[in-house]
């Protein structure tokens, strides 16, 4: 049988087994949206903004191993997407994107909401197709799942013309894909990885250093595996969180900008640095000559060539997917006689426990009389037993959450790492409780970035989405704030934000439970209440310390061990 | 440092605009770029020269092939190659000098594709230290306009570049 451009759209959708489609209708996708009427396989969710759909379907991949979808339409549709498309892209998060062309005859034409959407995605895409024949469309969706999940996840878009959605052809979807000019799949470096078995154990200093490439993995109980029976200190980045438990005895914290003094002292100082799945990028070493200045050899695994040696020179790169190469690095050193170098181990261990107590690990001074932002999100961690997935927008509040909760498990921490895209935690946190309806999903965020994307607040409604806002009110874009105080001699341009509203009406005229909090007393009690309202979507406004800073602090273009610490300590 | 890389990929609509969308996206210079298909029609093989230190030019050659479109890629400059480039010159040919310009065209081994009453069209072929050589040859004033290929490259002996 015969079937149009568009259902043959909605049929690839379902055999790739599509639970939820993100997304808002417009002209050029008319016909996609009249065939996904006529079926009841895939869900769509209605969001208020496109942008929102492209972060919703990214929080649903980021929470468990699916690929994330979305659908919108030409012009306007589709360049609101591309905040949320190179979001994604920044964080390697597997997604599909279709969105809607002007009938073909059209394009080039300056047609009604007509715009490029191959050459506007082109550099934030994993790879974009245009598709100009009905019989391409199975072949291309094939292609696009493909290309999202394997080798270095990212977005990939699909852009269809509305004639082609309207065209008739036999569907029939590929069993598999080749693409001639694409192998993902590295061979598994069995020399490379045996050196660096060798570097590992002849180290004094050694170091684990482990990414988001741990999390898109699935590689966490290895790299918990290879950093207990090694013994060695370990340290996970921003996007990494979770990738090893935060309340090990072996974990230093996060390293970067705003990490420990302890990680950032072990990274700069040690002998044997292992990268795993991470990227050395500006906010996690600061200045790169200065990082060069203490000399330590670099292993470097990660299943993209082009992040080995982009930024530091690397001794052994390892090309490759993180969890068989993991395995077969714990699987050689279980099978080698030799040991590390017990005593060296033992005086690293107690030079990071001095580092620990100088840098006062991750400590605040509280107040009684104004509500500090750490301790919302530390009693937040205690009420929610650490189990919550966490999404955030960016910003203090982001670094806060990074900071204080201690994340045991992958998956459960959900930022926007690279692109650091305010307005990603609410539409974020949809996808994220749609992927785990049982799951408690707290949305950490500040009274700037959830602006940014409030209209969600209706889409929350609609799909009775119980998430618990926490939005650190502190009446500053607080990081602007931060920057400003210490780097334009307090001149606060533009970051004070006035004329706020009335956040606790604004959840209520939306249907949800609004609650202001204002006392650091009330803190708790506010806490455990929202999150015992199972059902209800609660939106907490704290009404933070408009000066609190986020320490320790790497300032920009300095050095791992120029950190400056709080004042407070 | 010059380095000549070559590369096979998709035949498609876009993968020009993938290549050097690329180059200016991540600040990396072409001194010239040419592409065409191959005899295979599926493919087109393309010729970039561009300048930069070892780690530039690793990271060129690493993030060309991550493009998807992007079968192969090898740097020519690493090993034994040839290159070429393709010019045509319009020059004044009155006068005097319309035998002075015949003679260097027959030097440079280049050949007068077009003659009018007052012009030549010169086609050379060769490095492009040569063309130069050429262009510093003749005097300038004579010269009307020059349209270049930019390199083409291709590895010595059992130097292959295929799929």
């Amino acid at each position: 049988m015969e079937l149009t451009g568009a259902e043959i759209a909605i049929r690839c959708l379902q055999e790739e087994e599509v639970e939820y489609l993100f997304g808002y209708p417009g002209g050029a996708v008319l016909h996609i949206y009249d065939a996904l009427f006529q079926q009841d396989k895939v869900k769509h969710i209605l969001v208020r903004h496109e942008q929102a759909a492209i972060h919703a379907a990214d929080g649903y991949a980021r929470s468990s191993d699916k690929v994330g979808v979305a659908l919108v339409t030409s012009g306007p549709g589709i360049t609101n997407a591309v905040t949320g498309i190179a979001t994604a892209y920044m964080d390697s998060i597997p997604m599909v994107v279709i969105s809607g062309q002007v009938p073909s005859h059209f394009i080039g034409e300056d047609a009604f909401q007509e715009v490029d959407a191959v050459g506007i995605t082109r550099p934030c895409v994993k790879h974009n197709f245009l598709v100009k024949d009905v019989k391409d469309i199975a072949a291309t969706m094939k292609k696009a799942f493909y290309l999202a999940k394997s080798g270095r996840p990212g977005p990939v878009l699909v852009d269809i013309p509305k004639d082609i959605s309207n065209q008739k052809t036999e569907f029939v979807y590929p069993d598999s894909v080749s693409i001639r000019s694409y192998n993902p799949v590295a061979k598994l470096d069995v020399t490379q990885i045996k050196q660096a078995m060798q570097l590992l154990l002849s180290a004094k200093r050694p170091m684990v250093y482990a990414g988001g490439g741990v999390i898109l993995s699935d590689a966490a109980a290895q790299l918990t595996e290879f950093v207990k029976m090694t013994g060695f200190p370990c340290t996970n980045t921003l996007m990494g969180l979770g990738g090893y438990p935060a309340t090990d005895a072996q974990f230093v914290g996060m390293l970067g900008m705003h990490g420990t003094y302890e990680a950032n002292m072990s990274m700069q100082n040690c002998d044997v640095l292992i990268a795993i799945g991470a990227r050395f990028d500006d906010r996690v070493i600061g200045n790169v000559e200065h990082f060069a200045q203490v000399p330590r050899k670099i292993i470097h695994i990660d299943i993209d060539p082009s992040s080995i040696a982009k930024r530091v020179k690397v001794d052994v790169p390892i090309v490759g997917d993180l969890k068989p190469v993991l395995t077969e690095l714990i699987a050689m050193l279980h099978n080698t006689k030799a040991r590390v170098d017990a005593a060296s181990l033992a005086i690293w261990w107690k030079q990071i426990e001095a580092w620990r107590v100088k840098g006062g690990g991750l400590r605040y001074k509280n107040s009684t009389e104004i509500i500090k932002p750490q301790y919302v999100i530390e009693t937040m961690y205690k009420i929610t037993h650490g189990e919550a997935f966490v999404t955030s927008d960016v910003g203090q509040h982001q670094m806060w959450a990074a900071q204080y909760y201690k994340f045991d498990q992958p998956r459960r921490w959900i930022n926007s790492g690279g692109l650091g895209t305010m307005g990603f935690g609410l539409p974020a946190a949809m996808g994220v409780q749609l992927k785990n309806p049982d799951a408690t999903v707290a949305c950490v965020t500040g009274e700037g970035s959830i602006q940014m994307n409030i209209q969600e607040l209706s889409t929350c409604k609609q799909f009775h989405l119980p998430i618990k806002v926490l939005s650190l009110n502190n009446r500053y874009l607080g990081m602007v704030r931060q920057w400003q105080q210490f780097f334009h001699g307090d001149r606060y341009s533009e970051s004070y934000m006035d004329a706020l509203p009335d956040f606790v009406k604004l959840a209520e005229a939306y249907g949800h439970v609004g609650m202001r909090i204002e006392k650091p007393s009330d803190v708790e009690p506010a806490l455990i209440e929202a999150f015992a309202r199972k059902k209800d979507l609660v939106f907490m406004d704290f009404q933070t310390d408009p000066k609190e800073n986020v320490f320790p602090m790497v300032p920009g273009g300095k050095g791992l061990s120029e950190i400056v610490l709080s004042e407070d300590l | 440092m010059r380095h000549i890389i070559s590369l096979l990929m998709e035949n498609e609509a876009g993968a020009l605009s993938r290549v050097a969308g690329l180059f200016s996206a991540r600040g990396y210079n072409i001194e010239s770029l040419t592409v065409a298909p191959t005899e295979d029609a599926t493919l087109s093989r393309m010729t970039i020269v561009t300048h930069g230190s070892d780690a530039v030019i690793e990271q060129i050659t690493k993030q060309l092939n991550k493009l998807i479109d992007v079968a192969a890629v090898m740097d020519l400059s690493e090993g034994e190659h040839l290159e070429r480039e393709l010019m045509l010159v319009k020059v004044r040919a009155e006068g005097e000098a319309r035998e002075e310009l015949k003679r260097m065209a027959d030097i440079f081994r280049g050949r007068i594709l077009d003659v009018s009453d007052h012009t030549y069209t010169i086609e050379l072929t060769g490095t492009r230290a040569k063309l130069d050589s050429f262009l510093q040859s003749i005097n300038h004033d004579l010269i009307l306009e020059t349209v270049r290929t930019g390199a083409s490259g291709i590895g010595r002996g059992e130097r292959i570049l295929k799929l």
